[in-house]
């Protein structure tokens, strides 16, 4: 996002009892980010647009019974919320616990170890047992692209590769195919990605993606490392424009 | 160009027809009796008449659901001088004898028949589907005939649109698609928002099990559909109104369609709404049947064409809604109310039901009853005057169990609480919910964990996917459930599933997620005993099963989520 300019922050937040003040139109996350507060998220990418799907960032409201993702609520005045409880903190780690439930996510062998935010949130979240029964999804791989492959048993369903290739990108590439836990994502019309003509090989899909379902070819076990914020830095760029050559403009 | 039709003119036309007839046959032609051979049995009686040279004298109509569907195909015979005759269960045989003895002849066939005095039908209020049995839904003077499009008329005429809002906010017309929100305030909302382009829509995605309420008001009446949606239109000042009808409801949907081009030709939608300079069309848009599209974010997305999954709200649809638009997203039966209550009064309507839930709901029953089909009642009826008087008890003698109220978003109502009210807020506290209007009645024999299991796993297959709590946790949950009722679930398995049912109604996005879990809270809450039945004694896994076990240990460990 971009350095505000304007305005001071004005209107009062109250986070897990401590006041900040917020500026108007603000999502209680950039503010938590803003002044040191950890929310985990998994969906959320800074520069792409509020998704809200993986629902690790559900904070307490008070006054309201229902639990709300902290990168759709907007600040308004005296809101209080509590980004940290037990509750919450169960409710986290049984959705973290769920997604390697429904997925094929073995880090010993996983082209993304070390640089996977689902590992991180599993540490975050004291993950050391898996509660559920896992699916051992079949869902394929997709290593027709010369120069990226993606491994759809490892992907969470955060669409973050569907949003910066429509959004940033402006290919629109990715879409998700199927609903429930049949879900995929799919390239073109659902065909191989290497067929698919609208690729502009750009890899941004790739840099986003939070596990080892997108990777670059040639990488072996934790050798590929993800790079999310390139999206915040072209989007701000463009926001500044700091593409124009001003020198010769000038 | 010919102005619009003159309502007056064209019901006492339709009166004058009428007398012509001294016998007529009501032929139901909803799907249910369609798909018994209705439509063998119109075209028998019709032919009969023609061949015999009576059609001047005796009229077959085809008309809409006479309710009592476990007895179809249903034709009723009315003469000047008789009580009207209701024969059941008719094929081609009884058909030929209905034709030549009470059609031609005048005296009632020997055929089986079923009393009109029945609980069934003394029993009903009919306001929303008081046109069901009488009228030809393909017939926009049959709608005419019986009063239609006059609310619309006097609306347009002689009203401000606020003062059509305040007359609904007065009525206390409720949602009938299930959470119960005060309409009248979604109007004014809606009214109040600002925007060059409005949006109203009908939702008839009705997806819930056993509920066919909807299907049956746009099949029986599609005019009321219309006429309804028109009023919120003016209302509200929306100039265009979509309903969202499934797929699956094929005839409805030809219904509809039929009814817009009638309506269209008679000048009562379109450009001049009756002349007058309110503009509103309708179109309808079909969805793929998926049962989450009923969200209204998720229909707004089907209707613009794209991925049936919800969206963060808010903004509220009467925010911002269709491309952007203020929306506003109502059930076909909360509208197919809207003009009986301008026509007979806010406080006429206000007089029906209870303090909190004004008028009547349609339920569909089924189940385990003699008699199932579709039923009006007055808000405030008693479950067990539902069950036992109107449903005709159970077959063979069985005792009731319970009854599921909501579909799978709701709970089910024990034999304890038979006596409560039927209204929202009755139904909420006892962990149910009024839904749609599906009430699915199970008897002494019915397993309340397959009970709860089967409509996981309708919320598994129909689960979104978008957000991670509902469509991984609704997977687990049914495999949970899956367990214990193949007898090879532990006690914590059903910790876990408990757990995991918190998490899920806590953190899931849209309502589908979060009320998935409730047939399992409500069976558990009334039926625990039987999921502990199932259970494999936890003793019978060793000498370590009571704790030392690093299983057990891990079961103790997960405690539910809601508690610190």
């Amino acid at each position: 996002m971009s350095p505000r300019t304007g305005p001071r922050p004005n209107v009062p937040v109250t986070i897990d009892g401590v006041e900040h003040k917020a500026f108007e139109g603000e999502t209680v996350l950039e503010l938590a980010q803003r002044v040191g507060v950890r929310i985990p998220t998994l969906c959320h990418l800074e520069g792409l647009s509020i998704y809200g799907g993986c629902r690790l960032c559900v904070v307490e409201v008070t006054g309201d019974r229902r639990l709300s993702p902290a990168c759709a609520l907007e600040v308004t005045a005296e809101l209080e919320v509590t980004t940290q409880s037990w509750t919450l903190h169960e409710h986290r780690r049984r959705i973290v616990e769920l997604l390697f439930a429904e997925g094929s996510h073995v880090c010993a062998f996983c082209v993304s170890s070390g640089s996977c935010e689902l590992q991180d949130l599993a540490t975050e979240h004291d993950v050391d047992h898996i509660h559920y029964d896992f699916a051992h999804p079949d869902a394929g791989i997709d290593a027709s692209h010369p120069k990226y492959s993606l491994d759809r048993d490892r992907c969470v369903m955060c669409t973050r590769c569907v949003r910066v290739c429509d959004e940033v990108e402006g290919a629109h590439v990715w879409d998700v195919a199927m609903r429930g836990s049949q879900g995929r994502i799919v390239a073109g019309m659902d065909q191989p990605w290497g067929e698919v003509a609208d690729c502009t090989w750009c890899g941004k899909c790739v840099l986003v993606c939070p596990t080892g379902a997108l990777s670059f070819k040639g990488r072996a076990t934790s050798e590929m490392v993800h790079d999310p914020e390139v999206v915040a830095f072209l989007s701000t760029a463009r926001e500044q424009g700091e593409w124009l050559d001003r020198k010769a403009d000038a | 160009m010919a102005g619009p039709i003159d309502l007056y003119d064209v019901a006492n036309a339709e009166r004058d027809a009428r007398a012509h007839f001294s016998r007529r046959a009501f032929v139901c032609t909803s799907t249910g009796c369609l798909s018994a051979g209705a439509s063998a049995i119109k075209q028998q009686l019709t032919d009969t008449v023609t061949d015999a040279g009576q059609e001047q004298g005796v009229q077959v109509v085809p008309t809409g659901c006479f309710g009592l569907c476990s007895r179809g195909p249903l034709v009723r015979v009315e003469t000047r001088d008789q009580q009207p005759t209701l024969y059941e269960h008719v094929d081609t045989d009884t058909a030929q004898l209905i034709a030549d003895d009470h059609l031609l002849e005048g005296r009632q066939a020997s055929a089986d028949t079923v009393s009109l005095e029945l609980p069934f039908f003394a029993r009903q209020e009919k306001v929303v589907l008081s046109n069901a049995g009488k009228i030809d839904p393909d017939r926009i003077e049959d709608y005419v005939g019986q009063g239609g499009y006059r609310a619309l008329q006097s609306a347009v005429e002689t009203m401000t649109p606020e003062g059509v809002v305040k007359t609904i906010l007065r009525s206390g017309l409720r949602g009938r698609g299930g959470a119960g929100y005060p309409t009248g305030r979604k109007w004014e909302f809606l009214s109040l928002a600002d925007g060059d382009q409005k949006y109203v829509v009908a939702n008839g995605d009705e997806g819930d099990p056993g509920a066919y309420m909807d299907r049956t008001i746009m099949e029986t009446d599609p005019h009321r559909v219309l006429e309804g949606l028109s009023l919120a239109g003016y209302a509200t000042g929306a100039s265009q109104g979509y309903i969202y009808v499934r797929a699956e409801y094929p005839l409805a949907i030809e219904r509809l369609e039929r009814a817009i081009r009638e309506a269209k030709r008679a000048k009562l939608i379109g450009r001049n709404v009756l002349g007058s300079d309110f503009r509103f069309d309708i179109e309808i848009r079909i969805g793929a049947g998926a049962f989450v599209c009923g969200e209204e974010t998720a229909l707004m997305k089907s209707i613009q064409g794209e991925r049936g999954t919800p969206t963060l709200r808010p903004p509220y649809p009467t925010e911002r809604g269709l491309w952007g638009k203020p929306t506003m997203i109502q059930n076909v039966e909360t509208l197919a109310n809207v003009p009986v209550i301008l026509e007979r009064g806010a406080e006429w309507f206000a007089s029906l039901g209870t303090s909190e839930s004004k008028g009547t709901k349609v339920f569909a029953l089924t189940g385990s009853l003699n008699n199932t089909g579709l039923i009006e009642v007055p808000m405030g009826i008693t479950l067990r005057e539902i069950v036992e008087e109107m449903g005709g008890g159970i077959p063979d003698g069985r005792a009731f169990k319970a009854a599921q109220s909501g579909g799978p978003s709701g709970g089910c109502i024990p034999a304890p609480y038979l006596d409560t009210p039927v209204d929202y807020e009755n139904l909420q506290k006892l962990g149910s919910m009024m839904g749609s209007g599906g009430l699915v009645v199970m008897d002494e024999t019915v397993s309340m964990p397959e009970v709860a299991r089967f409509y996981m796993e309708f919320c598994r297959d129909e689960s979104c996917g978008k957000c991670t709590p509902c469509r991984a946790g609704t997977v687990k949950m049914h495999a949970f459930l899956d367990r214990i009722v193949s007898g090879v679930g532990r006690r914590r398995d059903l910790q876990h599933l408990e757990s995991l049912c918190h998490t899920v109604r806590a953190t899931s996005m849209c309502g589908l997620g979060q009320s998935a879990p409730n047939p399992v809270f409500s069976t558990l809450e009334h039926f625990r005993d039987e999921y502990l039945e199932l259970l494999v004694p936890d003793e019978a896994f060793g000498p370590d099963g009571n704790g030392s076990s690093p299983d057990a240990q891990r079961a103790v460990a997960t405690s539910p989520g809601g508690v610190r």
